[in-house]
């Protein structure tokens, strides 16, 4: 991009400026540190020059927005045309309550819902179960059956929203729910828009919400993308999800390389069942952190959409553009925020949601400035929205694409993100594979190291984290406004479902229930349409889990520290 | 001191818990302990698992644990790994894979770090082993990690050793040359789904063969999956033919000589250990190594002279 | 071998999978010598008492994400009480709004870790709490 012997002059003149005026002032007045790196570990040196991206080929490395290698952003319009989607993941207690909460945002001018689950429903358990106590409706909406679905999008019309649903090891179950939803409100699946993460390689890794073990999971997984090819085919049948993987410890380097690895591992799977990664490829989206190194953060997205399309193209020598796209949702990193003086958090919250705009992000959720204490009230949930409408409306920074590229620092630091990341998934097919370095724990020991190697640097005062180990004062958090969740949902949970297990047709359940059994064990059979019948004729999911979990077995995880 | 040792007898958890802290100290009191303890032990079958790191021997011994109480024995497992040398602490993780046991009474699982000590670790884990023996658990099975001298230690004193090796780790010539291997009465090949597992399990039959001919227990190779207990009835079996064979043949009686006579020659090291230290001050012990180190005496014959005021001052 | 080592149970109580905190705060305090018994996910309230029983363990502490601590603080607490395991101690990390830090503590609960406590102050305030 640079003429060679430009280059050489700015060389010598830099070397120059260090020798004469730098080391001239260091002498007197230091630099603060001896080194400067990124929240990654990556060493930031003091100047970037042209030199230090002489070898970018602008139409190979960059090129434009919407074709490969999608660097500059996936769409050719991006923010001009349309925002992010603002999608604020929401749901606590009883279908009811979050219903209410879902009407209020989308009034207050969110544009897409998302749905956050309890643990119990997340793992597969009904409320009345002995796991689930104290559980119940704590982190998100309570869903046992089909009737609380019902509940959940009473009112709301699934052809005028798109969905996104935090669901894991039981996801095909919750979406033949949703499904059968829109059914009865008359909205055909081609209509339907959505997202369910559905994403079990993380969870082994990071979050924990896993049932069954990874073989029989995988095959779940490519049994929605099957059925979603051909039924529902605007719905993204997976959320290959970093999120989770750096609120564990991981750097944005580790965040972009097991994302992408798990990335690999669904498409490999699906190939091996005869499908078409030109046609499921355009279904797969993504999920990262938006996390508080402003510059490396930008970086990293940029660095994850040409790898991930490098690998979709030369990889799995996919054609259709669409389908080596990196579309990805964005939520600013939980793990940062601070209980003490909890409104500097709206400060992080915005930096951080810049950064993944600047990113190019398709959709976005801010956190609310009281999360690291309980779940946001709806008073700190409006600021966190107000905080994207501002980015959107008010700042300008959308009115171009891709703003930073060009950037002498901004390259460099893609380049070297993309080029870490490489090398890191090259060790893991050297493993053998994403599903194989599960199991021998080596990605779970590289997040918790890094997890540790963060804790001791906050610890010594390294990395300073404002109001906790710099800036502190005393302060007395009790007399915040939080949300409390109302401790009766259990017991309403539990009434609920007596009464359904009287009302539904038992016989059509046990029918259903051993139909589905047999399918499961057949595995070049598509389970979805057994749990679309399952849900219609009101089995609960714990009851249509348990067949599964029968035929899978269960899954017990693995220690390495 | 009684009624602890009471309690524990009859199957009190809170009280064998404490008993086996104070053995594992080592304190006086832990020694006295065992003491009376001793005539109650012997009835148990003690069983040594090691293996590498990783190669499933949690989880082997979960079903393990699985099997046996669902023939109503009653099972104590100690789980030993190692202590950092830097800080003395210890992450002890082994018990994770066996937590649905955890609430049943016919099952105590207890974890050890290695504490840094290295003839110790070996006597310690023996003495916790008679705790369970003696409170009435009649299999214990110490879990350890490993193939190096420790283990060989720790395990050698154990009525059966099993040995878990799993395929493709390349370890199989470490194990070898650290002598694990000849002590070895079980071999298990786990994650035996795995590539490589049969030409394993065959190497291992063939060098079996040709180390152990003409011995009385020819060690028997059992293939496991872990993960779902496939294999792990056929080891139940293995661990029940090899007791009969301890029994029948005398082995048993010679094993636990062998290990009386250890315990009894590890316990003299640590207890005159214990009494030179008692009597012997710090100057007096700073003023030898000057003397060593001017040359003007060697450290051979302080040791004599040391023993001698030990068996003179009629300690 | 003559010593005695503080030793730790961590678990966590429940469905919740975050255990980022957890692992640190054990790996932590390994690294200031204490023996850390670490029971990992999923663990009810017996399995967790049992658990530090059998361990003759000095503290339990328990990692809480999910809003549900008071439920868990006070099952472990009855559990011990109930199994005559009074004198173990029980300390509680995670996301826990404020507020129900008395409550908590009037339970019996030792002490509350909120997000940001260094290990350090894990780890002294368990040194003090088992001299006692």
């Amino acid at each position: 991009m640079f003429k060679e012997d430009v280059l050489q002059e700015i060389k010598t003149k830099k070397e120059e400026w260090e020798r004469e005026t730098v080391n001239k002032l260091i002498a007197k007045s230091p630099e603060m540190k001896g080194e400067f790196k990124t929240a990654s570990d990556i060493v930031v040196e003091r100047l970037y020059t042209p030199e230090d991206i002489k070898d970018i080929d602008y139409l190979k490395d960059l090129g434009f927005p919407g074709e490969y290698p999608f660097t500059r952003g996936i769409q050719p319009t991006m923010y001009r045309g349309r925002f992010w989607t603002m999608r604020q993941y929401a749901g606590f207690g009883t279908a009811e309550e979050s219903n209410r909460r879902y009407k209020y945002l989308l009034e207050q001018g969110q544009t897409g819902l998302s749905i956050a689950f309890d643990l119990p429903t997340q793992i597969g358990y009904d409320s009345d179960h002995p796991l689930a106590q104290g559980e119940v409706g704590k982190v998100g909406v309570a869903i046992d059956s089909l009737e609380d679905m019902e509940v959940l999008f009473d009112g709301i019309p699934l052809d005028k929203v798109s969905t996104s649903m935090t669901i894991n090891a039981p996801a095909a179950i919750i979406w033949a729910m949703y499904l059968a939803v829109a059914e009865k409100q008359g909205v055909s699946f081609d209509k339907l828009e959505g997202t369910i993460q559905n994403d079990i390689l993380k969870e082994y890794i990071a979050r924990g919400t896993y049932i069954f073990p990874p073989k029989p999971s995988m095959r779940l997984i490519t049994d929605t993308f099957e059925f979603g090819s051909k039924y529902v085919p605007k719905w993204n049948t997976i959320s290959i999800s970093g999120y989770h993987i750096r609120e564990a410890g991981a750097t944005a380097v580790q965040e972009v390389a097991f994302t992408l690895a798990d990335g690999i591992a669904y498409v490999e799977a699906a190939v091996k069942k005869g499908l078409d990664p030109n046609v499921f490829g355009q279904r797969l989206s993504f999920f990262f952190n938006a996390h508080n190194d402003f510059l490396e953060e930008i970086a990293k997205f940029r660095a994850a959409r040409r790898l991930w399309a490098k690998i979709m193209r030369e990889r799995f020598g996919v054609t259709n553009p669409r389908a080596m796209m990196l579309r990805f949702h964005t939520q600013t990193a939980g793990s940062t925020l601070t209980a003490q003086q909890p409104l500097n958090n709206i400060v992080r919250v915005t930096i951080q949601a810049l950064a993944a705009v600047l990113g190019g992000t398709q959709s976005l959720h801010t956190n609310s400035y009281d999360e690291a204490l309980a779940l946001p009230t709806e008073e700190s949930v409006r600021i966190a929205l107000r905080t994207q409408q501002i980015i959107a409306y008010e700042s300008g920074v959308t009115n171009t694409i891709d703003p930073l590229a060009g950037s002498y620092y901004i390259e460099w630091l893609t380049n070297k993100i993309e080029e870490e990341a490489k090398r890191l998934i090259d060790k893991i097919d050297e493993i053998g594979g994403m599903v194989e370095a599960i199991e021998k724990g080596f990605v779970q020991k590289e997040i918790q190291d890094s997890a540790y190697r963060y804790q001791l640097e906050v610890e010594k005062g390294d990395r300073i984290v404002v109001g906790v180990n710099r800036f502190q004062i005393e302060e007395d958090l009790s007399k915040l406004n939080l949300l409390k969740v109302d401790p009766s949902i259990a017991e309403k949970q539990v009434k609920r479902l007596q009464a359904l297990k009287q009302k539904r047709d038992n016989i059509r359940v046990k029918s259903v229930l051993e139909d589905l059994r047999k399918a499961a064990m057949d595995e070049s059979v598509n389970l979805m349409p057994y749990f679309l019948e399952a849900v219609k004729a009101y089995a609960t999911e714990g009851e249509i889990c348990d067949v599964l979990r029968d035929v899978f077995g269960v899954y017990v995880e693995k220690i390495i520290l | 001191m009684k009624e602890l040792l009471d309690r524990a007898i009859s199957g009190d958890p809170i009280a064998i818990a404490r008993v086996i802290t104070l053995v594992e100290n080592g304190e006086e009191y832990g020694i006295r302990l065992l003491q009376d303890l001793y005539p109650l032990t012997g009835k148990a079958h003690y069983i040594g698992v090691t293996g590498a790191p990783g190669v499933g021997k949690s989880t082997l011994i979960d079903k393990l644990i699985w099997h046996l109480r669902s023939r109503g024995e009653k099972v104590g497992v100690v789980a030993v790994d190692p202590s950092s040398p830097f800080t003395g602490g210890a992450f002890l993780g082994d018990r994770l894979r066996m937590q649905r046991h955890a609430t049943d009474p016919g099952v105590f699982i207890r974890s050890m770090g290695s504490r840094g000590a290295l003839g110790g670790l070996a006597r310690a884990t023996a003495d916790v082993v008679k705790v369970l023996d003696a409170c009435g658990f009649n299999f214990v099975i110490v879990e350890t990690v490993g193939a190096g001298q420790n283990e060989v230690d720790i395990v050698k004193t154990a009525d059966t050793v099993i040995l878990v090796i799993v395929p493709g780790m390349g370890d199989e010539v470490q194990i070898i040359k650290a002598g694990i291997m000849e002590i070895g009465d079980i071999f298990v090949v786990n994650k035996s789904d795995k590539d490589g597992a049969q030409r394993l399990a065959k190497e291992l039959e063939a060098w079996i063969e040709f180390g152990y001919e003409g011995s009385g227990w020819i060690p028997p190779v059992v293939m496991t999956i872990a993960e779902d207990g496939t294999g792990v009835d056929r080891l139940v079996s293995e661990i029940d033919r090899h007791r009969a064979y301890l029994n029948d043949s005398g082995e048993l009686k010679r094993r636990r000589e062998k290990r009386v006579m250890e315990e009894i020659n590890v316990a003299l090291g640590e207890s005159i250990k214990r009494r030179i230290r008692d009597v012997l001050e710090d100057e007096v012990m700073q003023r030898y190594v000057s003397e060593v180190l001017e040359g003007r005496r060697d450290p051979y014959s302080v040791v004599e002279e040391i023993l001698g005021k030990l068996t003179k001052g009629g300690v | 071998m003559n010593e005695r080592k503080i030793r730790v149970l961590i678990a966590k109580p429940g469905l919740d999978g975050h255990d980022r905190g957890a692992k640190v705060v054990a790996r932590g305090l390994r690294d200031v010598g204490m023996e850390v018994i670490y029971t990992g996910l999923r663990q009810t309230p017996e399995q967790i008492v049992q658990s530090a029983i059998q361990e003759d363990v000095d503290v339990i502490g328990l990692s809480v994400l999910s809003g549900a601590h008071e439920y868990y603080c006070r099952r472990v607490l009855e559990l011990l009480r109930e199994k005559g395991a009074g004198h173990i101690v029980l300390v509680v990390g995670g996301v826990i709004p404020p507020e129900d830090i008395p409550r908590l503590k009037e339970m019996g609960v030792a002490q509350v870790f909120g997000p940001g406590t260094p290990i350090s102050e894990v780890a002294e305030f368990i040194r003090q709490v088992v001299k006692r």
